[in-house]
């Protein structure tokens, strides 16, 4: 996983409540078996026209905002479906920080796991960011996550934000969760001699 | 005896592996359902890092997004959905995974096979990367949906890493009315938290309305905990759970049954364990529910109209049902019995079991299908498929002109060629209503299997309380 450490670009405005992974990226791109190639498929609806062509008042379709690294949106971003192709496709068109008041639970987990850093802020604050990357000339944010704090382009103060320390550090280091686990072989085996004295019904599969 | 705890809290405390300083917990996963959409990528990252599955005798492997639910003696047409489930079939030969294929008569949706199979048990954490695993969470477990990534942290460890989440009790008292059941429960508990109500918390259903309901009725129930934000739901295991699993293909056998029997009964929660949040409603006030827009909480009584933006204060919601009800193409105020529907799904993991499918057989026995409605039957497994026409319920679909299908996910949510076509309005007894969800411009109204069965007789949104009194 790449690290995250610092992030600066462009943020897109997005003001909708209860996006679903399903409006992320639509089922019939979940027929692929890769990670990438899914930045097409990302907001298939709002961002394509019936006939394929780009909806021109889409936010990712007009300029600067093509170029966004960082989303900031309404409650409950990222509902409905696990599918993390949700996450690999905003990384597919290179969208690293989702900042919302909200987000679904399975979406913001998935998230860590791709190096994308999801922040939550009160309501207010997130409206604030919002108008500042709307009507912004150059609406270039900066996300500092060893510093914990959004730097914007009015100047204004940062903004402050909390994060999971754990999350946070294994972000900064870009850490493959599985390869920590494994480093606690020993406890997992200690668990599963345990449990199979005491609840012998869970194992009745095994060879 | 020590602390108070909850059913939850018995669960998960007794499955933490470890604990660091922030609260991070290592926690065992006792069993793992897969399926071909969400484990390529796991497979995949295992195959390049030269790591093994470490439990295959604790997972499990079915096709079921992308099947058809037509004739597969020609196997699948789309190339892309083939691909994706022989990878499937390929992974699990090189893991040592068992797999139900296509033409496996167990074979089903994965939140239908687990507990026909007795692979899902009372007081285990069980896990697939699908949200709708909280649908196991009906038999007094910790089941929830994950990701790909958290797949193949399983996969490799049989371990994921979580914090606490908290608790939230619901608690529904009093009597369900006639004509209500399980899946209006569920709707109106969605109406009145929210989609995002539950978010963090792992919900535990009480009260005598969900003590009497069957373990088909408490799984739609537990099924939508994650239309209410929830990461799981659970109830209370039970004589009726014990009943219900007793005898099935991969539930403990003899000696064994017993010890987990008597195991499984020290769940339930403790009388003075408390919750972070409880909420209660009374089951008289519930009516046969129906959505009117585009995410689950949109939902009113059949008896409703379809409501008004202007009355709505916060402007981000205001605009959100205004676009919904554009995408929905319907006038606010209207009489929900007064909209006309062009087709009618009965399936999905919420609602194709074999009782769903006796509720439905009951309704449209002797009746005939509208004449301008396409309604399908899709059945969860082969097994509810096999049962469902030993009792000659194909039959009785059949002759009211409902399509009686293989089972499959289906048009819950259209991987598969069962979708619909632009602008088309549909019944249907699945749990999503997002737009596209059901096939681009798609309209979905999300009911349960009798009203559903209702609506295809119609040919409208229909209060069947008038069709069967």
């Amino acid at each position: 996983m790449q690290p995250f450490r610092k992030l600066t670009g462009i943020a897109a405005p997005l003001p909708l409540v209860n996006v679903d992974t399903d409006r992320i990226i639509p089922a019939h791109w979940l027929k692929t078996i890769r990670r990438t190639g899914l930045g097409v498929g990302l907001f298939e609806s709002l961002r394509y026209r019936e006939d394929g062509s780009e909806n021109p008042d889409f936010v990712l379709n007009r300029e600067p905002y093509r170029r966004s690294v960082i989303l900031i949106t309404g409650e409950n971003f990222g509902c409905g479906s696990s599918r993390e192709h949700a996450p690999w496709a905003l990384l597919d068109f290179g969208i690293r920080c989702v900042i919302a008041p909200s987000f679904a639970d399975i979406f913001f987990n998935n998230c860590f796991k791709n190096g994308i850093l999801p922040i939550v802020l009160p309501q207010a604050t997130v409206d604030a960011l919002m108008a500042e990357a709307e009507t912004a000339s150059e609406p270039v944010f900066t996300v500092d996550l060893e510093e914990q704090l959004i730097h914007r382009p009015s100047g204004n103060q940062p903004v402050p934000f909390e994060v999971d320390p754990f999350k946070r550090h294994c972000l900064l280091e870009g850490l493959d969760d599985i390869g920590l686990t494994l480093k606690r072989l020993e406890r997992i085996e200690a668990f599963e001699a345990r449990q199979r004295r005491e609840q012998p019904w869970l194992w009745t599969r095994a060879a | 005896m020590g602390e108070a705890k909850t059913l939850f809290e018995k669960i998960w405390d007794s499955h933490v592996v470890e604990e660091q300083e922030d609260g991070t917990c290592l926690l065992y996963i006792d069993r793992h359902l897969v399926h071909e959409v969400t484990s390529p990528q796991a497979f995949e990252g295992l195959r390049q890092a030269g790591r093994r599955v470490r439990r295959p005798d604790a997972t499990l492997a079915v096709p079921d997004h992308n099947v058809p639910t037509t004739d597969r003696a020609r196997g699948i047409a789309d190339e892309t959905s083939r691909i994706q489930v022989e990878t499937l079939e390929q992974n699990c030969r090189e893991f040592g995974i068992e797999l139900f294929g296509m033409n496996d008569v167990r074979q089903g949706i994965v939140h239908v096979i687990g507990p026909e199979q007795g692979f899902t048990l009372p007081g285990t954490t069980i896990v697939c990367g699908d949200s709708h695993t909280s649908t196991h969470g009906a038999f007094g477990a910790l089941a929830f949906g994950i990701g790909t990534s958290e797949v193949e942290h399983v996969l490799a460890t049989q371990t994921l890493l979580q914090k606490k989440p908290k608790t939230m009790r619901i608690a529904v008292e009093g009597e369900l009315g006639f004509g209500v059941g399980a899946k209006d429960v569920i709707l109106a508990i969605i109406g009145k938290i929210g989609t995002a109500g539950g978010t963090g918390h792992v919900i535990e259903y009480a009260g005598p309305v969900v003590r009497a309901l069957s373990m088909e009725g408490r799984m739609t129930i537990c099924n939508m905990s994650i239309e209410a934000g929830a990461r799981a739901g659970l109830i209370a295991p039970d004589e009726k759970t014990f009943r219900w699993l007793e005898g099935r293909p991969m539930a403990p056998k003899g000696a064994l049954w017993q010890q987990a029997v008597a195991f499984w009964r020290t769940l339930p929660s403790d009388p003075d364990a408390r919750y972070d949040r409880e909420v209660v409603l009374d089951a008289s006030t519930i009516e046969p529910m129906v959505t009117w827009g585009t995410s689950p909480q949109d939902v009113v009584p059949i008896t409703g109209r379809v409501p008004d933006p202007k009355d709505e204060p916060d402007p981000k919601r205001r605009a959100a049902m205004e676009r919904a009800l554009a995408y929905m193409g319907l006038e606010p105020g209207t009489p929900m019995q007064e909209i006309r529907i062009d087709k009618v799904f009965i399936g999905s993991c919420t609602n194709a079991r074999l009782e769903d499918l006796r509720v439905v057989a009951r309704i449209v026995q002797g009746r005939k299908v509208a004449p301008q409605v396409h309604a399908m039957i899709v059945p969860g497994s082969g097994i509810v498929k096999h049962l469902a026409e030993e009792e000659g319920l194909d039959r009785i679909f059949r002759d009211a002109g409902f399509e009686w299908r293989e089972p499959g996910c289906s048009m819950c949510l259209g991987m598969n060629p069962d979708r619909l076509q632009p602008g088309e309005r549909c019944a249907s007894t699945s749990n999503r209503n997002f737009e596209g969800r059901q096939g681009k411009g798609g309209r979905t109204h999300l009911v349960s299997p009798a009203m559903a069965a209702a609506a295809a007789i119609t040919g409208r949104l229909t209060d069947v309380r008038k069709l069967v009194a």
